[in-house]
């Protein structure tokens, strides 16, 4: 690991002026992309500022309209939560899938979304539950939020302070993960809002994307047999040692379709 | 630039120098010559570097000792008794042979007392779910289970003679 600066501050405001006069610093959620990064000296910052002493980030809140998760909510504590479980359930189950039970314990929803892994867990929920992101400046609309292969819509030094996720009639989450690392191969969020069905992929393509394909003969009959024979056209499925686009795009389907049945 | 960094280890309050860039496993193995706590890859995979943070098993490889910074942390050391008498679970993966080398056994033994505690009846599909973080490339796995199931009950067996003290203790 390259040598850094290690700061610590108590707001929210402190952690963003803080930042104006370094060189080249990064914030740090849970640390279980960042750190593993750092060990393998794929990043250089000058400084590390640590967001986990920071009440304003902390907290998982009900909202008229469904819940506001604080950025440093841990996956573990997402999963646990009473008031995720009984607003949400898909995603209490989603944050309960990540990883392992040591990485949960660790990892924030702030810095998942920010690191805009493809194959992460969070942003098929943020695309799929009609979100809003707020940041220490602004609010920034879910559904524009990913701009690409661990791209955001964010500014350099902007914080994700909160996620706004709305209430879905029903929801479900279903993934297909890598038995090794335990990201999303594919991983299908299915989200019902009344005559509206959103359907958020990830780990198929460059960033998450929703299959408005599938989407469309969803909200016309809500079932698996609905989605029979459809399959997602897109010329930027990934392809690696774990899948072929054309064994991703296939899953997308098998994927989708868990999910229906799921939602019950 | 060296730093202080202080917390409790094993409950007692220690405090070292330490440059920003330490992993919290370096702290515990180089600077407090707790050596129990393995590191047995570079991937923040294998779970032979799980200690408890403030009560939560995490991978002590991937988190800096100054994030560490005041919060209390348990290893494999902090188990056993002050006589020696071994922690429930750790006396379940000798009677089980639940190891052969021993490299990965400190982790499997910290995220099983986790997972037991969290847990009051664990089925064997829990204990094998949750030590999916933690990789054991010499037993198959099979005596492992068998270890954390009996020393979850004998866990939970315990917990009720225990005082209140003990319990905080933990
Ligand atoms: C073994 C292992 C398995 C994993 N499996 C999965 C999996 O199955 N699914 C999955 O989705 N993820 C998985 N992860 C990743 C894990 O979920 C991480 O916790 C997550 O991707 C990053 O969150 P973090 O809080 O650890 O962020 P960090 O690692 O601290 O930061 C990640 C990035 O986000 C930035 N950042 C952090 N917080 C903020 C914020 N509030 N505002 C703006 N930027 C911020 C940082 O600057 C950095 O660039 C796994 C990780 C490991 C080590
Ligand atoms: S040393 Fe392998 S997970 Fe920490
Ligand atoms: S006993 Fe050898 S790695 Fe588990």
């Amino acid at each position: 690991m390259y040598s850094f600066s290690f700061h610590r501050p108590k707001t929210l405001a402190e952690a963003a002026s803080i930042q104006g006069g370094l060189e080249e610093p990064k914030l740090l959620g849970g640390g279980m992309t960042l750190v593993p990064t750092l060990k393998q000296r794929l990043a250089r910052p000058s400084d590390l500022i640590d967001l986990s002493q920071i009440p304003e980030l902390k907290g998982i809140r009900e909202t008229a309209e469904g819940l506001e998760i604080g950025a440093f909510a841990r996956h573990a504590e997402v999963a646990a939560s009473d008031l995720v479980r009984r607003t949400i359930p898909a995603l209490a189950d989603l944050a309960g899938h990540i990883g392992d039970r040591q990485v949960r314990n660790l990892g924030t929803m702030g810095g998942s979304i920010a690191n805009a892994d493809p194959a992460a867990d969070y942003p098929a929920a943020v695309l799929a539950l009609k979100s809003t992101v707020k940041t220490d400046r602004r609010e920034i609309d879910g559904d524009a939020f990913f701009t690409g292969m661990f791209e955001t819509a964010l500014e350099p030094a902007e914080i994700v302070a909160a996620v706004r996720y709305q209430r879905p009639g029903k929801a479900a989450y279903a993934k297909f993960r890598n038995p090794a690392s335990r990201y999303a191969v594919v991983g299908v969020f299915v989200a019902v809002f009344g005559s509206e069905v959103r359907v958020a992929v990830t780990g198929a393509a460059g960033s998450v994307f929703r299959a408005t394909e599938l989407e469309s003969a969803l909200a016309a009959d809500f079932r698996p047999e609905a989605l029979e024979g459809i399959t997602v056209q897109r010329d930027d499925l990934n392809a690696d040692i774990h899948a072929s686009a054309d064994y991703r795009a296939h899953l997308v389907t098998v994927m989708a379709k868990r999910a229906v049945v799921a939602c019950g | 630039m060296p730093t202080t960094v202080t917390m409790t280890v094993n409950g007692k309050t220690v405090s070292r120098e330490v440059e920003e860039r330490t992993l919290l496993v370096n702290f515990l193995r180089d600077k407090i010559g707790l050596t129990g706590t393995h590191v047995g890859c570079d991937t923040s995979q294998c779970g032979a570097c799980v200690v408890h943070l403030d009560g939560n098993a995490i991978k002590s490889c991937s988190i800096l000792a100054v994030q560490a910074e005041g919060a209390s942390v348990t290893t494999i050391e902090g188990l056993a008794a002050a006589d020696g008498t071994l922690h429930p679970m750790q006396a379940a993966f000798k009677e089980h042979h639940g190891l052969q080398c021993g490299y990965c056994t400190p982790g499997m033994v910290m995220s099983a007392v986790d997972l037991a505690k969290r847990n009051p009846s664990l089925t064997e599909q829990q204990v094998r779910q949750g030590l999916e973080g933690n990789i054991c490339r010499c037993t198959g796995y099979h005596n492992i289970v068998k270890a954390v199931l009996a020393g979850a009950d004998a866990m939970q067996a315990g917990a009720g003679e225990r005082q209140p003290a003990e319990m905080a203790a933990d």
